[in-house]
C-alpha cells in the first residue's frame, strides 16, 4: 500500500468512515448490469447451492438446488442460470457500429484498412467479491466441456442445451476479468476498495458488508462499529445477521439450518422445498441488496474521462467472443498454449501500464500518489527559453524551467510526458536543475509542437502556467508480435497438439458419482 | 535420518531442538492452565500455524502451555468465527475412504506415477498394510514406530494408514496423525496427505496446497527421529523424503489424482519455529507472579466463571503481535484486534503499512506527524527531518490539494441491506 | 579468465582453479561447436568468466564459418559485449543492431573499424556476429533463421521474451547466473504457474522443462570473489552447485595508508581489510527506507575508504611476470554502494555529494547485476524494517549485493534483522508443479547474517 493510501486509511479511522481514494469513477458502470450472487455447497467444487440473478434490483430470479447431491437438480439449476444469463449476454450482440481496422491482406501481405463490426455496448456482470469471480471461472470450467444430447446422443448424463454455451461465456468474462481495468466481470468489493479507503485492512475489506459499513455507515453508528457488527453479530440462533457474501456459506448456517432442511426435503415432507428455497433466499438477499447499494454509491461518482476508451476495449473483447461463438469454434481449451499465455501476459502488462497512466491523468488524487512516489511532478513555469535542435533541419526545442515542491526521480535525459489540451501527449526530457536547486527542474520540450520551425500556438507552456509532467508514458505500447501457435519454437515444446487440427479438449470423464 | 539433506546452510537449519521441559517450566505451564486442566494437544494443523505469526509472544505462550484458545476467546467475549460445515466434513471423509479403501492399491499407483521414471512399480499383493491399532496415543505411537521398523527391515513396500507420531512442543509431546506413510523398498518413507479440495487441470488452490505442505512438513519432522532409530536398528540408510504426496479429487469427479509437493522450505521454517518455542520459558518467566489463564469452568465443564476483566488482564500481561492475517489463523484474533484497534496500532490496517512509517506506531502519531498543525512532531524519533515525517506531510499536503480541487460526492444515505 | 589462468601455476594445491575452469570451458565449447543437441546451458556463478566465455564462444563459432546472433538483455550489456569482441579481435565483423531511438548505443562503438551499427537488420547482412537486445530481436524478422545463437543473461530473460526470439535461430548456447534476480511481471501470472512455458518464468526453466536432455554445464571458479567470499556465497546461494574462488587466501589484499582513528567506521574498514567482510551494526530501530543514520553511515564508510588511502593488491595486477604484484590505489571508480530501493540510492548519492565524494557507483541491486568492483558498501535490504516482504527477502537481491566485490564487502545494517527473520510469517501459497527455488531468501539471509555477525562492529552514530 502506498503512503498516500495508508494516510487515507488512517484518516478513515479518525473520521469513523471511509475516505475517498479517487475523485472520479475509474471503472465503467453499465446502465443495466447483471448482478449474480451465487452460493456454493461446502466441500464441493462447483456444486452450486443457489443464486440470485438479474438486472432488476427489485425482482431477482431465485435459483436454488434443494439437494446438491442430485445431478438432475444441479443440471436444472445450470439450465435456469443459462436461461437467466444468456438472453442478457446475447442482448448486446446485434447492435453494432462499424470500425476501421488494419488487417493483413492474406494475398499481398500488406496491412489494409477493413471495416469491422464493433458491438455498441457489452454485458457487464457484477458479483459481490473476488471469490465470486473465482466461482464464475469455476462454473465456466465445469460447464464448457459438457456435451448436450444433441451433440452426443449416446453419452450418459447429457447436459441441458445452452449449458456449454453459458460455460464458454462465463469462461470468457472470467478471463477478461484478469485484464487490469476491464469491466465485463467485476466484483463489488474490488470496485469499492478502488474508490474508497476504509479504516480497516485490505483483508477485512473483502467482506462486502463490513466494507459498505465503512463507506456508508447507518445513521448514528461509526464505520468501525457497523463493520464489526456486519462481520460478527449473530442472532439468538447463532446465525450471522449479515450473511457472508459467498459463494461459501457460514458453517453455522449449514449445520443448524441447511442440513435439517435438506433432511426434510430428502424425506419428502410437504413444503420442504419451499422452506429450503426461502432459507437460501434469506442468505442471498442481503448480499444482493448490498451489491446494489454499492452500485448506487459508485454511480454518484462522475466517470473518469478515459474510462470510455477502456470500455471500448471490453466491447472489442465481447465482439470477438461473439464472433467465435457464431463461427462454431470449440470451447476455450483447458490450458492456454505457450503463445496464448504469452500473449495474454503481454496484453495484461500493457493494460496495467495504460490503466495506471489513465487513472492518474483522469484524477488529481491518483496523480498525487504518483507525484509522491516521484513518478510525476507538477509546478509553475518560471521561465521559457527558446532553443533549436542541432542537425540538418533544426527544430524547436524550448527549455522550460519550473518551480515545484515535488521530488521526482530525475536523471539527465529522463523522458517526460505531459497531456495537452487536445488529448495528445507532449514529450520532453529532463535537462538539469537550475543552479542545483531541486525545486527548479529544467525540461527540454521534444515533441507535440507541430512540424514547423516555430512551435504551434499553445504547445509551449508560458510562465505562470501550471504543468504536470509524468515520468511514465501515457499510452504504453504493447509487446512484440509472437509466433503463431503452430510455429511455437522448440524451446517452448514446439506446436501444441491442438494447433495442427487435432481434436479439441475432450469432455471431462463422467463417473457414476460426480465430485459429490 | 535424512543425512543427505544436511547440505543446507547450517546456521539456517538448526536441528529441531527439543530440549526436555525443565520441571519448573512444567509447573509454571500447569499454573497457567489452571489446576486440573489438561493441556490441549496441538495437532499438525495447529503446529503448522505456529509459523503464521511467529513474532507473537502471546500465541507462543498459550500454544506452548496447551491452553484452549477458543474457550479463552469465548470467555473474553470475542469468540472466534471458526467452525466447519458438516457437508465439508462428510465429503472429506468420503473421499479419503474412497482413496484408501482398496488396501492402498490406488494410493501406491498414484505414488508410483510421481516417482522418477524407471522405479519398479509395487505389485498390489506385495504391499504390507500393518495394523496400527493400539490403546492411547502413546500406544499408537509405539505401534507405528514398530511397524515402520519392521516394514523398513523387510525391504518391501508398506502402507501405514493413520500412523501416529509424536513431536516435542516446548517440552511436552504433541501427537500428530498423517493420513498415510508409505515405506519404499529402498528404505525411504513418503508422507501422504489426502485433501478434499480439487485439482482442476493439474492446478489447485495455492493457499490450500501451502497449508497442506506446512502440515505435511510437521509429519516429516515427526518421522525424522523415528527414522534415526530405525536406521540405527536396521543398519540401513533410512530417509524421510522431503517430497510428500498430495492426493486430491480430480477436476469435478471423485477420482483421485496426486502431485508431489516439495516441502523443504516448510521443513526449514517449521524446524526453526519449533526450536524457538523454547522461548516459552522466558516468556513465562517474565509474567507477573500468579498470572493464570484458568477459566474456572463451572460445574457444567463449559461455562467460565472467571470474570472476563480478570482474564483480559492476564492475557494483556503477554504482548501480542496482532495483524489482520491472524483473523484466519488464531482463535484469539478478535480479542487482539479489539485491543489493537483501541490502542490505534497501525498494524490493524495491515502489516504492510508499517514499512514507510519508521518509528511511528499509532494512527494518532501518524496523523499528528502528517498534520499541518504540528510543527514539531513530538513523537517522530528523527524529529521533523525524519524522512517518514517529511513524506507523510508531503502526502497529506498532496492529498488535501487534490481533494480541494474537486467535490467528491458523499455517499448517499440509504437503508443498507445488512444493518 | 584465460589470461589469468596462464599466470597461475599452483603445483601444491589439490584444486587447480585454472585447470578446472579451462576444462569446463573446453567441454562447453565442444558441446557448442560439435554437439548434436539444439541447446547448451551454462550456469555461471558471480564473476566466473561468463562474458569471457561468451566472447570466446562467439569468436570460435565465427572462426568456424558459422555466423551467429547474440541476444543480451540490456543495451549496456550489448555494448559491453561488442566492445569486448572488438578488443579481442579488432578485425572481426560485428553488427550492432539497435533501436531507432536517439542514443540507443554507446557512441564508442562508432570508433571501431569492424563494427557496423544499424537499426535495420538488412544493413547488417553478412556480418559474422550480430548482437542486440532481446527486445530489439523480438521486432526483427528474417527470411532464414541463424544456425547459431548465444543467449546471454538467460536466467534474467523471461520465458515469453525467449518465445518471441527463438524462431530466429536453430540452436543456441544459453549462459547466465541462476543466483541473481529472477525476472518478474507486474501483473499476476498465477494461472500459468506450474506450466512448463509459464510466460513469467525464466527462459532457462522453460527451455529445460521442454528439453530436459540438453547438456548443462557450469563454470566452477569465481575469478572475482576472493577466497574470503566465495565459500559463503556458494553455500548460501548455490548449495547444490558449489563453486570455488580462483584465488587463495592472501592472494588479494586491501590495506590503508592511514591508520584507523578508532571510530566504528574505521574499525569496520579494518575488519573488512583483514577478513573481506565487515558489518557495521547500528542500534536497532524501525526506520523508513531512507534511514538518515544508516545513509550517513554508508556515506562515511565510503568517505573513509577514500580518505584512508585504500590500496588493493591483486594477483591480476598489471605486474610483469616474476615481479610481485603492485598495489593499486582504491579509487572512487572501484567502489560501489548497493541498496534495495532507488530512493535509498538517491539518498546515499546526496549524502556522498554532501561529503564531497564523486565517482562512486551507487545503485540498486537490479542495476548492479553483472558489474564488478574492488570494494562494495551495502545497505542491508532488511535494515530498520518493521517487516520482511517477499521483495526484501528475494534471494537474488542479497546474492547480487554480496557478490560484486573483488576484495571486501561492508554491510551497514540496523541490529535486529535476525529476529525480524525469525518473526517473519511463513504462509506462502504453493503452486503445484512449480520447481521450488532453493534456498529461499529467508534461509539465505540467515546464512549471510550469521557469517556477518563474525565481522560485526557496533556503532552508535
Amino acid at each position: 500500500m502506498s503512503l498516500i493510501d495508508t494516510l487515507a486509511r488512517m484518516e478513515a479511522v479518525a473520521a469513523g468512515r471511509a475516505q475517498p481514494r479517487c475523485t472520479v469513477r475509474h471503472r465503467h458502470l453499465s446502465r443495466r448490469p447483471l448482478v449474480l450472487v451465487p452460493l456454493t455447497t461446502a466441500g464441493e467444487a462447483g456444486a452450486p447451492l443457489g443464486a440470485l440473478v438479474g438486472t432488476d434490483r427489485e425482482k431477482p430470479a431465485l435459483l436454488a438446488v434443494p439437494q446438491p447431491r442430485d445431478r438432475e437438480l444441479r443440471f436444472a439449476f445450470l439450465a435456469e442460470l443459462a436461461e437467466a444469463v444468456l438472453p442478457y449476454t446475447d442482448g448486446f450482440a446485434d447492435a453494432v457500429e462499424w470500425e476501421e481496422r488494419k488487417e493483413t491482406d492474406p494475398e499481398t501481405g500488406k496491412k489494409v484498412p477493413v471495416q469491422v463490426e464493433l458491438c455498441a455496448d457489452a454485458p457487464q456482470l457484477l458479483v459481490p467479491s473476488g471469490a465470486g469471480i473465482e466461482f464464475v471461472r469455476l462454473l465456466g470450467r465445469s460447464m464448457r466441456f459438457r456435451r448436450t444430447a444433441e451433440q452426443e446422443p449416446e453419452a450418459p448424463y447429457p447436459a441441458p442445451p445452452h449449458v456449454p454455451l453459458l460455460g464458454r461465456w462465463l469462461t470468457h468474462v472470467g478471463e477478461r476479468a484478469r485484464v487490469p481495468g476491464s469491466g465485463l466481470l467485476l466484483s463489488m468489493t474490488d470496485l469499492l476498495t478502488r474508490h474508497w479507503a476504509t479504516g480497516q485492512s485490505a483483508l477485512e475489506d473483502q467482506h462486502l458488508g463490513a466494507l459498505l459499513s465503512w463507506i456508508d455507515p447507518p445513521p448514528g453508528m461509526s464505520g468501525r462499529a457497523a463493520a464489526e457488527r456486519a462481520e460478527c453479530a449473530r442472532d439468538a440462533d447463532g446465525q450471522l445477521l449479515c450473511p457472508p457474501a459467498g459463494p461459501a456459506t457460514d458453517p453455522a448456517f449449514d449445520n443448524r439450518l441447511l442440513a435439517p432442511a435438506m433432511a426434510r426435503y430428502d424425506a419428502g415432507l410437504p413444503g420442504a422445498e419451499e422452506a429450503l428455497r426461502a432459507l437460501i433466499e434469506g442468505q442471498l438477499r442481503p448480499t444482493w441488496d448490498a451489491v446494489w447499494h454499492g452500485v448506487d454509491l459508485l454511480r454518484a461518482l462522475p466517470e473518469g474521462t478515459r474510462v470510455a476508451e477502456r470500455w471500448k476495449r471490453d466491447r472489442w473483447s465481447y465482439t470477438a467472443h461473439r464472433d467465435r461463438v457464431r463461427a462454431g469454434e470449440p470451447p476455450q481449451p483447458r490450458q492456454d498454449d505457450a503463445v496464448t499465455a504469452a500473449q495474454k501476459l503481454s496484453a495484461r502488462e500493457s493494460a496495467q501500464a495504460r490503466l495506471d497512466a489513465q487513472e492518474a491523468l483522469d484524477d488529481p488524487l491518483v496523480m498525487a500518489g504518483r507525484r509522491l512516489a516521484g513518478e510525476a511532478f507538477q509546478g509553475t513555469v518560471t521561465a521559457v527559453e527558446m532553443a533549436m535542435s542541432e542537425g540538418k533541419r533544426p527544430m524547436p526545442r524550448p527549455l522550460v524551467t519550473l518551480r515545484t515542491d515535488d521530488r521526482p526521480q530525475l536523471a539527465e535525459g529522463v523522458r517526460l510526458h505531459r497531456p495537452l489540451a487536445d488529448g495528445r501527449t507532449q514529450t520532453a526530457e529532463f535537462v538539469a536543475f537550475e543552479g542545483d536547486d531541486e525545486a527548479a527542474p529544467v525540461v527540454r520540450l521534444t515533441g507535440g509542437m507541430g512540424r514547423g520551425k516555430t512551435p504551434e500556438p499553445g504547445s509551449v507552456p508560458e510562465p505562470g502556467d501550471t504543468v504536470c509532467w509524468t515520468l511514465f508514458e501515457h499510452s504504453p505500447r504493447g509487446g512484440p508480435e509472437l509466433p503463431d501457435p503452430e510455429d511455437t519454437p522448440w524451446t517452448h515444446g514446439g506446436p501444441p497438439p491442438g494447433a495442427a487440427g487435432a481434436p479439441p479438449d475432450a469432455p471431462d470423464p463422467v463417473t457414476t458419482e460426480d465430485f459429490l | 535420518m535424512n543425512v543427505s539433506r544436511d547440505g543446507r546452510p547450517a546456521s539456517a537449519a538448526p536441528v529441531a531442538g527439543r530440549p526436555a521441559a525443565t520441571p519448573s517450566l512444567r509447573r509454571r505451564l500447569t499454573e497457567l492452565r489452571g489446576p486440573g486442566v489438561r493441556p490441549r494437544s496441538l495437532d499438525a494443523r495447529a503446529l503448522a500455524a505456529l509459523a503464521a505469526n511467529p513474532g507473537c509472544r502471546r500465541r507462543a505462550l498459550l500454544d506452548g502451555a496447551g491452553i484452549d484458545k477458543a474457550a479463552l476467546a469465548q470467555a473474553l467475549g470475542s469468540p472466534a468465527a471458526y467452525g466447519q460445515s458438516q457437508f465439508a466434513i462428510v465429503r472429506g471423509h468420503a473421499f479419503e475412504a474412497r482413496v484408501t479403501s482398496d488396501g492402498g492399491t490406488e494410493l501406491l499407483r498414484l505414488l508410483h506415477e510421481r516417482l522418477p521414471p524407471g522405479t519398479p512399480p509395487p505389485a498390489p499383493d506385495e504391499v504390507a498394510t500393518p495394523d496400527l491399532s493400539a490403546a492411547g496415543p502413546e500406544g499408537r505411537t509405539a505401534r507405528t514406530a514398530l511397524a515402520l521398523r519392521e516394514a523398513t527391515a523387510a525391504g518391501g513396500w508398506a502402507l501405514l494408514r493413520h500412523p501416529m507420531l509424536a513431536v516435542e512442543v516446548a517440552g511436552s509431546p504433541a501427537y500428530v496423525e498423517p493420513d498415510a506413510v508409505v515405506v519404499h523398498p529402498d528404505g525411504s518413507w513418503t508422507v501422504v496427505e489426502i485433501k478434499s479440495f480439487p485439482m482442476i487441470d493439474g492446478a489447485a488452490d495455492a493457499a490450500k496446497v501451502g497449508a497442506a505442505a506446512r502440515q505435511a512438513a510437521v509429519y516429516v519432522l515427526a518421522l525424522e527421529p523415528v527414522a534415526g532409530h530405525v536406521g540405527a536398528y536396521t543398519g540401513r540408510e533410512v530417509t524421510v523424503r522431503d517430497r510428500v504426496l498430495l492426493v486430491c479429487p480430480k477436476d469435478f469427479s471423485n477420482l483421485p489424482t496426486a502431485a508431489a509437493v516439495d516441502v523443504r522450505k516448510q521443513l526449514a521454517t517449521t524446524r526453526r519455529q519449533l526450536a524457538r518455542l523454547t522461548r516459552v520459558e522466558d516468556i513465562a518467566g517474565a509474567l507477573p507472579e500468579g498470572t493464570t489463564f484458568d477459566l474456572r469452568l463451572g460445574d457444567d465443564g463449559k461455562t467460565a466463571t472467571r470474570p472476563p476483566e480478570e482474564l483480559a488482564e492476564a492475557v494483556e500481561a503477554v504482548g501480542a503481535a496482532y495483524a489482520p492475517e491472524c483473523l484466519a489463523a488464531c482463535e484469539l484474533a478478535f480479542h487482539c484486534r479489539k485491543r489493537s484497534r483501541e490502542e490505534g496500532a497501525v498494524e490493524t490496517l495491515g502489516r504492510g503499512v508499517r514499512g514507510e512509517l519508521g518509528g511511528l506506531r499509532t494512527v494518532a502519531e501518524v496523523l499528528a506527524a502528517a498534520g499541518p498543525g504540528a510543527p514539531e512532531p513530538p513523537v517522530a524519533p528523527g524529529g521533523p527531518d525524519d524522512p517518514a515525517v517529511v513524506a507523510l506531510r508531503r502526502a497529506a499536503a498532496l492529498r488535501a490539494e487534490a481533494l480541494s480541487r474537486t467535490v467528491v460526492p458523499g455517499p448517499r444515505a440509504e437503508e443498507p441491506g445488512c444493518h | 579468465m584465460t589470461a589469468t589462468q596462464a599466470h597461475r601455476p599452483d603445483p601444491g594445491r589439490p584444486f587447480d582453479p585454472a585447470a578446472e575452469a579451462a576444462a569446463a570451458t573446453d567441454r562447453i565449447l565442444h558441446d557448442t561447436l560439435h554437439g548434436t543437441l539444439r541447446g547448451v546451458v551454462v550456469d555461471s556463478p558471480p564473476g566466473a568468466g561468463k562474458s569471457t566465455l561468451v566472447v570466446r564462444a562467439a569468436r570460435e563459432l565465427a572462426a568456424a564459418g558459422r555466423p551467429l546472433m547474440v541476444v543480451a538483455q540490456t543495451n549496456s550489456q550489448v555494448d559491453d559485449l561488442v566492445l569486448r569482441l572488438a578488443e579481442k579481435d579488432p578485425r572481426l565483423p560485428v553488427g550492432r543492431l539497435h533501436s531507432s531511438e536517439p542514443g540507443a548505443f554507446d557512441p564508442a562503438l562508432a570508433e571501431l573499424p569492424a563494427v557496423r551499427t544499424s537499426a535495420k537488420i538488412a544493413e547488417l547482412a553478412g556480418m559474422d556476429i550480430v548482437v542486440s537486445t532481446a527486445a530489439k530481436w523480438a521486432y526483427t524478422k528474417v527470411d532464414e533463421p541463424w544456425r547459431h545463437a548465444i543467449v546471454d543473461e538467460a536466467y534474467q530473460m523471461r520465458s515469453d521474451a525467449l518465445l518471441s526470439v527463438a524462431g530466429l535461430f536453430e540452436r543456441a548456447l544459453f549462459v547466465g547466473d541462476p543466483g541473481q534476480l529472477d525476472p518478474f511481471s507486474v501483473v499476476g501470472a498465477e494461472q500459468w504457474a506450474g506450466l512448463a512455458y509459464d510466460p513469467s518464468s525464466s527462459a532457462v526453466s522453460t527451455l529445460l522443462a521442454h528439453n530436459p536432455g540438453l547438456p548443462q554445464h557450469r563454470l566452477p571458479v569465481s575469478w572475482r570473489l576472493p577466497a574470503s567470499a566465495a565459500p559463503l556465497v556458494s553455500r548460501a546461494f548455490y548449495p547444490y552447485t558449489p563453486f570455488r574462488s580462483g584465488t587463495g587466501p592472501g592472494d588479494r589484499r586491501l590495506a590503508f595508508g592511514v591508520p584507523g582513528d578508532g571510530s566504528g567506521v574505521d574499525r569496520v574498514l579494518d575488519e573488512a581489510a583483514e577478513s573481506g567482510w565487515g558489518l557495521l551494526e547500528l542500534p536497532a530501530r524501525h526506520t523508513p527506507r531512507t534511514d538518515p543514520e544508516a545513509v550517513r553511515a554508508v556515506a562515511h564508510v565510503v568517505r573513509r575508504l577514500l580518505d584512508r588511502g585504500g590500496a588493493t593488491t591483486s594477483e591480476a595486477s598489471p605486474a610483469a611476470a616474476g615481479e610481485a604484484p603492485a598495489p593499486a590505489p582504491l579509487t572512487a571508480g572501484r567502489i560501489a554502494v548497493g541498496t534495495a530501493h532507488r530512493d535509498q540510492a538517491a539518498a546515499v548519492r546526496a549524502a556522498l555529494a554532501g561529503l564531497g565524494v564523486t565517482g562512486v557507483a551507487v545503485d540498486t541491486a537490479n542495476r548492479l547485476q553483472g558489474r564488478e568492483f574492488d570494494v562494495t558498501v551495502v545497505l542491508h535490504p532488511l535494515s530498520g524494517r518493521p517487516d520482511a516482504t517477499a521483495f526484501h527477502l528475494e534471494t537474488g537481491r542479497l546474492c547480487v549485493l554480496a557478490s560484486r566485490h573483488r576484495h571486501a564487502c561492508i554491510v551497514v545494517c540496523r541490529a535486529g534483522v535476525a529476529d525480524l527473520l525469525d518473526e517473519h510469517p511463513s504462509t506462502e501459497p504453493v503452486s503445484l508443479g512449480v520447481t521450488v527455488k532453493f534456498p529461499d531468501g529467508w534461509e539465505a539471509n540467515h546464512a549471510v547474517l550469521a557469517h556477518l555477525a563474525e565481522h560485526r562492529v557496533g556503532w552508535r552514530p
